[in-house]
């Protein structure tokens, strides 16, 4: 019995009344592959920090900025003591080298069902839709984007890139490849299957805030 | 999902005497228009995008075979594992497999329509697996029992009464009456579930063949927990999915968004690659991907190749006055709306749909607003060619239509007929100049009154009125 796999394949090829394509085909659909074609963006002659934060904004995420890493947590001190939250958080370990409260409890470990708080280092900001971009690895693991209630994100001003394509050019650049995840976050979680009526907190973080850092 | 689209002519009439899916559906409707129109009005691209989209996705159906290898190069690259599903059947079995080598108990699931389509949550629990359908919408409905109704909002149906029924008896009380309380419940219902979880199953939007990642999109983040937690994330997906790049990706998801929930982007977009790597401290220890062919690769010869090009949004039903009116159950399977009216048919056979490609005004306003241009108004009329060529239409309708050709091709015969009835009609109408009941049209006259003609053709007034001028 032939696999499914072939079968399928094969069921392509005759639906189109061919074989497979020949080699000259294949390289320019391959070269397709690793030189992608650039297609339309939207334009816009926004500053891109400005823009940025409009749209983060806009979806209900909130923003702090500070000048250098120095301010980090200062600024998230201000936002945990804000929303009455307990002083731990689950922290990148991509963000060990910052300064932390002496009375915080922290931990660089992904982060468990009774998480609350956690801070991750975002690899890029995309300005087009306000949009963060965080990459899974140890310095910042996946479980910190979705389980705690509230999400605080450290971004670099200078990593604000326009659109959705610069972020994958410099995703591409980057040695390592593809990491496991890539998470693209726009807001705090949000719903509206009930009644069409949005309601933020659905299953992953009620808040979003992100701390933006200016070079010193 | 058994398919029940052979009683869509009861099932609309019930639906439309159903109080409460009247009332969720008013909520709905304008709801979508209004967000997507607000979101198109800003993008001034968009067209061009559309356009874009649409050349796209027919290059990528042109060399389907070759970007589904290149795909599948790169998931195992990335320590992947890819299956190839024939159908339903095959699909269903390869995730058995799987859950039954890991030694599965609960399985969590983010919203996919493969999996609908393929009757997945049936096979797990007959399997004896707890199953839990973690997106909001998927969650009150697993609850009631019921098939989604929507392909992006799969509880649209229910009210908020409705809801609070559900989880009054699902969770027990106090009944919670508050949106933002029954979210919170919700919310609680299911964080266990992600952290129990050995396999987590999620649609994939896109499949892009330079990375070998599977996409999702969401805005509740469900689907990431999903997936992050699990021991075992399975993608299931059509094998149309597959995209060549991340920038033709993006390109989708500008459409996808503003199509779909009429926002600039959704909250989440995932790009997932392979299992947990070295050094990660959570992820799933193993990544599948189930690619279904399911009457797919049927679909590439012919005219309805077009309809492959569907991103899954939803906004032909959004604007769809048939589906405004009745809702998604009534189409009796896992797609409904324009999109469902054709695919339904494609797979399942054009017998066992037959009332769905009938079920159309022709209005055209869903291939207006498609983001890939599907012409869906034309696809319905060819179903409805084919079933007459297949002899499936019934008796009736082929004796009336021979009927209608008998008289169309004979302009004389045509126009005798058409003087007599407008005369007839205009005799019934009396001075009110309006029709209560008329034989054979009851189902028209039973909500409103038909207007009477004048008594004399159009022909006979153009012809008058030319003689004056
Ligand atoms: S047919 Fe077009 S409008 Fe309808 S769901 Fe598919 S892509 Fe969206």
């Amino acid at each position: 019995m032939s696999s499914a796999r072939e079968d399928i394949l094969d069921a392509v090829r005759r639906a189109q009344g061919r074989g497979s394509r020949d080699a000259p085909t294949r390289a320019t659909l391959d070269a397709r592959i690793t030189t992608p074609v650039r297609h339309l963006r939207p334009a816009f002659d926004e500053d891109l920090t400005a823009r940025f934060i409009r749209k983060l904004e806009s979806r209900s995420g909130t923003i702090a900025r500070v000048d250098g890493r120095a301010g980090i947590p200062a600024a998230v001190e201000i936002f945990r003591s804000a929303h009455g939250l307990a002083p731990r958080a689950a922290v990148g370990a991509g963000l060990k080298d910052i300064d932390w409260p002496a009375d915080w409890t922290i931990h660089h470990d992904r982060a468990g069902i009774a998480e609350s708080l956690s801070v991750s280092p975002a690899f890029a900001g995309i300005a087009e839709t306000g949009t963060l971009m965080l990459l899974a690895s140890p310095e910042s693991p996946t479980t910190h984007n979705f389980v705690p209630d509230n999400q605080v994100i450290i971004l670099e001003t200078t990593r604000i890139l326009r659109h959705f394509e610069d972020a994958w050019a410099a995703l591409r650049k980057r040695t390592g490849g593809m990491p496991r995840a890539v998470n693209l976050v726009s807001g705090p979680s949000r719903t509206a299957d009930i009644e069409q009526t949005i309601q933020l907190g659905a299953h992953g973080p009620r808040r979003l805030h992100v701390v933006l850092v200016d070079s010193a | 999902m058994d398919i029940r689209s052979r009683e869509f002519q009861p099932r609309a009439v019930a639906a439309l005497h159903d109080a409460s899916l009247q009332q969720a559906l008013d909520k709905a409707r304008d709801g979508f228009v209004a967000k997507r129109a607000v979101q198109v009005a800003e993008l001034s691209e968009f067209e061009a995008l559309r356009e874009t989209a649409k050349t796209l996705k027919d290059h990528v159906l042109d060399h389907l075979d070759h970007y589904l290898e290149r795909y599948e190069a790169a998931v195992v690259a990335a320590g992947g594992q890819v299956h190839w599903a024939r159908d339903d059947a095959e699909a269903r079995r390869i995730i058995l497999d799987i859950c039954k080598r890991v030694d599965a108990r609960t399985v969590t699931k983010g919203k996919s329509m493969v999996s609908e389509e393929i009757g997945l949550n049936t096979a797990l629990i007959d399997a004896g697996l707890t199953v839990v359908e973690t997106d909001l919408g998927e969650y009150i409905i697993q609850l009631a029992g019921e098939a989604p109704s929507h392909i992006i909002a799969p509880a649209v149906h229910k009210t908020r009464e409705q809801v609070s029924d559900l989880f009054e008896k699902a969770h027990g009380g106090p009944r919670l009456t508050e949106i933002a309380d029954l979210v919170d419940a919700a919310r609680l219902a299911l964080r266990e579930r992600y952290f129990q979880a050995d396999v987590g199953i999620t649609g994939g939007n896109f499949l892009i063949a330079e990375t070998g990642s599977s996409l999702i999109v969401t805005n509740e983040g469900n689907g990431d927990l999903t997936q992050t937690l699990a021991r075992v994330h399975i993608v299931t997906a059509g094998i149309e999915r597959v995209v060549p790049t991340l920038d033709d990706a993006t390109l989708f998801l500008r459409l996808l968004a503003r199509s779909a929930t009429g926002q600039e982007t959704e909250t989440y977009t995932t790009l997932s690659t392979g299992p947990r790597r070295a050094g990660d401290l959570d992820g799933p220890e193993e990544y599948h991907v189930v690619l279904v062919d399911n009457g797919r690769s049927r679909m590439l010869a012919g005219p309805f190749r077009q309809m492959l090009r569907c991103i899954r949004c939803g906004a032909c039903m959004n604007h769809c006055p048939v589906y405004g009116s009745i809702g998604g159950h009534a189409y009796g399977w896992v797609y409904p709306g324009p999109m469902g009216s054709v695919l339904t048919p494609l797979i399942k056979g054009l017998d066992a749909a037959y009332d769905l490609p009938n079920a159309c005004t022709l209005n055209g306003r869903c291939a207006s607003v498609c983001p890939v241009k599907i012409p869906l108004p034309d696809l319905l009329r060819r179903l409805r060619h084919e079933q007459f060529k297949q002899a499936i239409t019934t008796l009736r309708r082929r004796r009336a239509l021979a009927a209608w050709r008998l008289l169309a091709t004979r302009p004389k015969l045509y126009h005798a007929f058409e003087r007599l009835a407008a005369r007839a009609l205009a005799a019934i109408g009396g001075r009110a100049g309006r029709i209560r009941r008329l034989p054979g049209a009851g189902g028209w006259t039973e909500g409103r009154d038909l207007p009477a003609p004048p008594g004399r053709t159009f022909l006979e007034r153009w012809q008058t009125e030319r003689g004056q001028s």
